[in-house]
Parts: structure tokens; C-alpha cells; sequence
């Protein structure tokens, strides 16, 4: 199915919009929450609150991917999934595309978005480049296929941009 | 000339479903971690609470909404500007006794517990919705009223209707209003 008619069917959803400030103040409660108060405070924890706010990513995708209409899921490979993902489903989500996708053809994919939404806010300053990595409640609106965002650094000092970096994982639909 | 400070970009909007869901997966995850409903309703009203200390400044930035003079001014502003910016619904405002600062704000249909259609097994006093409760108490504090704001009714909970009650503490400041004339 191409991404114009997968768009529609999102559209028929008759999805509504709310307030981006009330969502974005709620993922960083959530993340402020979530991440800190761990009994563990070494990498243990950190890894079980990573994948505490990554399973709750992984809900809201899956939630989200149930009130799609069948006919948008009707994909032929995996890179008509990609393509969904970065230009329907992102754009129906935070309203913006994904800004690039890449692949090697051998089922490795990264996407690259470079103002994600839910890291904006902290993008003015150094101060929240320790903490960015942490919001990565980003959802997996795809069952089965799991979205492993990774971090990389860019050449200029400022907030890393965030990668999304799938290895090998094909995709059950 | 320069675009007013004040103005901001037309598009500040995200799909309602994701902030419906991803509240509903957080509620989810703090009924995880605590036994309790109570625990869970603190932490609900907590996190509210944060919210609404930071968005009463993006809601008075974008809302432009005159100096109230009373209570019910207050509470009608809370139910017709902000209910409407950020959930985009109307609750309607009741009085809820004489002296004019208790009242309660009905909803209808409350959007944060749209796909929820009973609470869990074991969670009679979960209040689902307590995010809510905390982000006007939250909001309220920042501009100097403090108010108890609790559930009243939900229809979670078999109630025909979802009913929060802001009972406002401390009487208005009255030498500002007298200072107005």
C-alpha cells in the first residue's frame, strides 16, 4: 500500500489533536518520575528505568497501532513499514515528518529525526545533554517490530539527535 | 516590524490518542509499582501538581484572560479557557455553597479516561483522573490561592457524571479590589 493512501486511513481515524505543552509537561513528570527514585543507583537501575519508560513506549505504540484500520497495516516489504513510520504515522503523532531514513538493505534501519518534539524543550543549553537520553519514550506503533532508539553525538556541541536504530528485527504484521 | 513577543507558532498541536494513551500506560505503570490506590492517587496528584505550577505560565502567556475578582470568576476561567485549551472540553461550573468558594467543575465526558471502560480488579479507589486535581491545585498555587481539589463523582466508578470539587481556602485579598475602583 502506498504512504498516500496509509495517510487517509489515518486521517478517516478522525484523529483529534490536543495541547502539545500539556503532553510535553506530562512526558517530562512521567520521565522525572520513572527514572529517579531507584534503589539501585548504578547502572542496574538506570537500565531498568530505561526499560521501564521504553515498555511504556512500547504500550502506547502498540495502542496506537490497534486504532489503525486494517487496510493501512496491508504492507508488501519491510520498507514500505519504514516509510510508514517516518512519514504517516510520525506526522499523524508530532505532526512532522521524520527527517531522514536510511538503510543498508539488509535489514538494518536508522531513523534520524532532528528536532524531535519531547526533546526540543531542552535543546537550548548544555545543561540536559546528560538527561536527554533518557526520554525515550517513543512509541513502536508497528506489533512486533520493536524500536531501539540510540543516541549519537554530532560534530557541533549541542543536543545529540535522536536515532532510532533497528537491527535485524523483522517485522511481524 | 517584529512579530509580538507574546505571539506564538500556529501549530501546537499533538494527537489527543497519544496523550490519552500515554497517560493511561503511566496510570498502568504506577499501579504496578504500588499496591496501593491510595500510594497510586498520591503519585497522580503529584505529578499534577508539577504539571500545573508550569502550565498555569504557558496557559495565562497564551490565554490573555482578564483579573478575576472572585471565585467563580476563577473557577469559570478554569472550566471555559483552560479545560477548552487543553483538553478541549467544557465542563460546566456548579456553586457549591453559600459563602461561594466551593464549586464543582462536571464533566461529561472526560477525555483522559476515554478508552478506559472500568477500572481494574482491586482498584475501587483509584482515582484515574487525579492527574487532573493536581494540575489545578498545582496551577492555583502559582498565582496565590490555595484550594483543595478532590474527586467528588466518577464515572469510573458508577457515578453518572465525573465531578471535581475546588474548594478555594483563603478569601480573596479585598483591599485589591477596593484599590481598582
Amino acid at each position: 500500500m502506498r504512504a498516500r493512501s496509509a495517510w487517509a486511513g489515518v486521517r478517516r481515524l478522525g484523529w483529534c489533536m490536543a495541547d502539545k505543552v500539556l503532553f510535553e509537561f506530562l512526558h517530562t513528570e512521567m520521565v522525572a518520575e520513572l527514572w529517579a527514585p531507584h534503589p539501585d543507583p548504578g547502572p542496574g537501575g538506570q537500565k531498568r528505568s530505561l526499560s521501564i519508560l521504553e515498555s511504556i513506549g512500547f504500550r502506547v505504540g502498540q495502542a496506537l497501532g490497534e486504532r489503525l484500520p486494517q487496510e493501512t497495516l496491508g504492507f508488501r516489504e519491510e520498507l514500505d513499514v519504514l516509510k510508514f513510520l517516518c512519514k504517516d504515522l510520525w506526522v499523524a503523532v508530532f505532526h512532522k515528518q521524520m527527517d531522514s531514513l536510511r538503510t543498508n538493505h539488509q535489514g538494518t534501519y536508522v531513523l534520524q529525526d532532528n528536532s524531535f518534539p519531547l526533546l526540543v524543550p531542552m535543546a537550548s543549553g548544555l545543561q540536559y545533554v546528560e538527561e536527554a537520553p533518557k526520554c525515550s519514550v517513543s512509541p513502536a506503533p508497528v506489533p512486533g517490530l520493536h524500536l531501539r532508539p540510540s543516541v549519537r553525538h554530532p560534530q557541533y556541541p549541542r543536543l545529540p539527535e535522536l536515532g532510532h536504530h533497528l537491527c535485524d528485527i523483522p517485522a511481524c504484521l | 516590524m517584529s512579530r509580538p513577543a507574546h505571539r506564538r507558532p500556529e501549530c501546537h498541536k499533538i494527537n489527543k490518542d497519544l496523550l490519552v494513551l500515554t497517560y493511561g500506560a503511566l496510570v498502568a505503570q504506577l499501579c504496578e509499582d504500588h499496591e496501593k490506590d491510595e500510594d497510586v492517587n498520591k503519585y497522580l496528584d503529584k505529578m499534577g501538581y508539577g504539571i500545573g505550577t508550569r502550565l498555569v505560565e504557558d496557559f495565562l502567556a497564551r490565554s490573555c484572560v482578564r483579573r478575576c475578582h472572585n471565585y467563580s470568576e476563577i473557577t469559570h476561567i478554569i472550566a471555559e479557557v483552560a479545560f477548552k485549551m487543553y483538553l478541549g472540553v467544557t465542563p460546566s461550573v456548579t456553586c457549591n455553597n453559600s459563602s461561594k468558594n466551593a464549586f464543582s467543575l462536571i464533566l461529561d465526558k472526560n477525555p483522559l479516561s476515554e478508552f478506559v471502560e472500568e477500572l481494574p480488579a482491586g482498584r475501587s479507589s483509584l482515582c484515574y483522573c487525579n492527574l487532573l486535581c493536581g494540575i489545578i491545585r498545582g496551577a492555583l498555587e502559582m498565582v496565590h490561592l490555595a484550594a483543595d481539589v478532590t474527586f467528588l463523582q466518577d464515572r469510573l466508578k458508577g457515578d453518572r457524571v465525573t465531578e471535581i470539587g475546588i474548594t478555594f481556602l483563603k478569601q480573596p485579598k479585598e483591599r485589591k479590589s477596593q484599590r481598582r475602583k
